[in-house]
């Protein structure tokens, strides 16, 4: 079981890491240019600690970059 | 607070000195090219930027935006919007203190789809979990008294009401909410929203109100600059009115010229 690669959402989008993956591996997956920030299942994680974050089966992760407002 | 005749007339907000009171929104226009212009005519106090994901193209839109707001050297201002929940807002903020690497924060909680209405129940909870997490929170908030006055309580050092719902352009829908918060509440009060023209703008600040925040006003008009330009002016000119001091309107009628003396006095 724990074997099994997570499924995992990025912007919505499905993506299937290894067991064991980081949020640095998911943010490397999804191809996103910098500028931009990261949460989890609704919780920012700082830039810092990408490396650190282990990722959990069916996670909600979104990363978002600047962009004109009002 | 505002004073009548000061002699350092510049907006101050959480303790910081602004040389403008426009502060200017970012979107809707044209061209990043028009955007830029309008920066420069207008010298804005502050740009609000938000934050999304990013689309096809490997973020160039993102890219090209952030580029330009260094390129325009004006604080940020980065919104909350479209949060629709408390944690959604403060998620949001967290991030955008992280990419813009500023505590400001206009928060914003949508309550109502249809007319982006701030979530008034809400807003005094997630302003107070801002505060606390180190933010300088401007509020979008409607135009109801107690509901600002409980922003305030909770730390708000300015609120920010509508003059009429977002990108309206209809001025002050209520005026007299508007003027009594002005008289009520002893912080800066910002109107964000619903402004169409120079002579809202000029029309609240008259009122005492000591900046106006802008977008679709200047995005959407033919000449965004020019239309900028206008804004500055007529800020400017509501400002100095207000300190002026106006004269009391009256029903009766006083001639301006003397009478004592006037010519051909009853002798026709």
């Amino acid at each position: 079981m724990s074997d099994c690669p997570l499924q995992i959402l990025i912007n919505q989008m499905p993506y299937t890491l290894p067991q064991g993956a980081s949020l640095a591996d998911a943010v490397a997956v999804a191809g996103v240019q910098p500028p931009f920030a990261a949460a989890v299942n609704l919780q920012f994680v700082p830039r810092v600690q990408y490396d650190q974050y282990t990722l959990a089966n069916h996670d909600k992760i979104e990363l978002i970059s600047p962009i004109t407002g009002g | 607070m505002t004073t009548h005749a000061s002699h350092l007339d510049q907006l101050n907000l959480y303790g910081e000195i602004f040389h403008s009171r426009l502060l200017l929104g970012t979107s809707r226009y044209p061209s990043p090219s028009v955007l830029l212009q309008a920066i420069e005519r207008s010298k804005p106090a502050m740009l609000t930027a938000s934050l999304r994901r990013q689309t096809g193209g490997g973020g160039e839109a993102s890219q090209s935006f952030w580029n330009l707001l260094r390129q325009a050297n004006v604080p940020v201002l980065p919104n909350t919007a479209g949060c629709h929940s408390i944690q959604e807002a403060i998620t949001t903020a967290e991030m955008a203190r992280e990419v813009f690497e500023t505590d400001w924060i206009k928060l914003e909680l949508i309550g109502d789809d249809y007319t982006l209405q701030p979530d008034t129940l809400k807003l005094p909870e997630a302003a107070d979990r801002l505060i606390k997490a180190g933010f300088k929170v401007l509020p979008y908030t409607t135009d109801d008294l107690v509901l600002c006055q409980r922003l305030v309580d909770v730390g708000c050092q300015a609120v920010m009401p509508w003059a009429a719902p977002i990108g309206t352009g209809k001025g002050s829908i209520n005026p007299y909410a508007l003027r009594t918060l002005r008289e009520r509440l002893d912080i800066p009060l910002i109107v964000d929203a619903g402004l169409g023209l120079p002579s809202h703008a000029c029309q609240v600040m008259e009122w005492g109100y000591d900046a106006v925040l802008l977008n679709t006003a200047v995005a959407l008009a033919q000449d965004p600059v020019r239309m900028a330009g206008a804004f500055t002016d007529a800020v400017s000119a509501g400002r100095d009115a207000y300190c002026a001091g106006a004269m009391q309107s009256q029903d009766s009628v006083q001639p301006s010229t003397p009478v004592l003396g006037t010519p051909f006095w009853h002798q026709a």
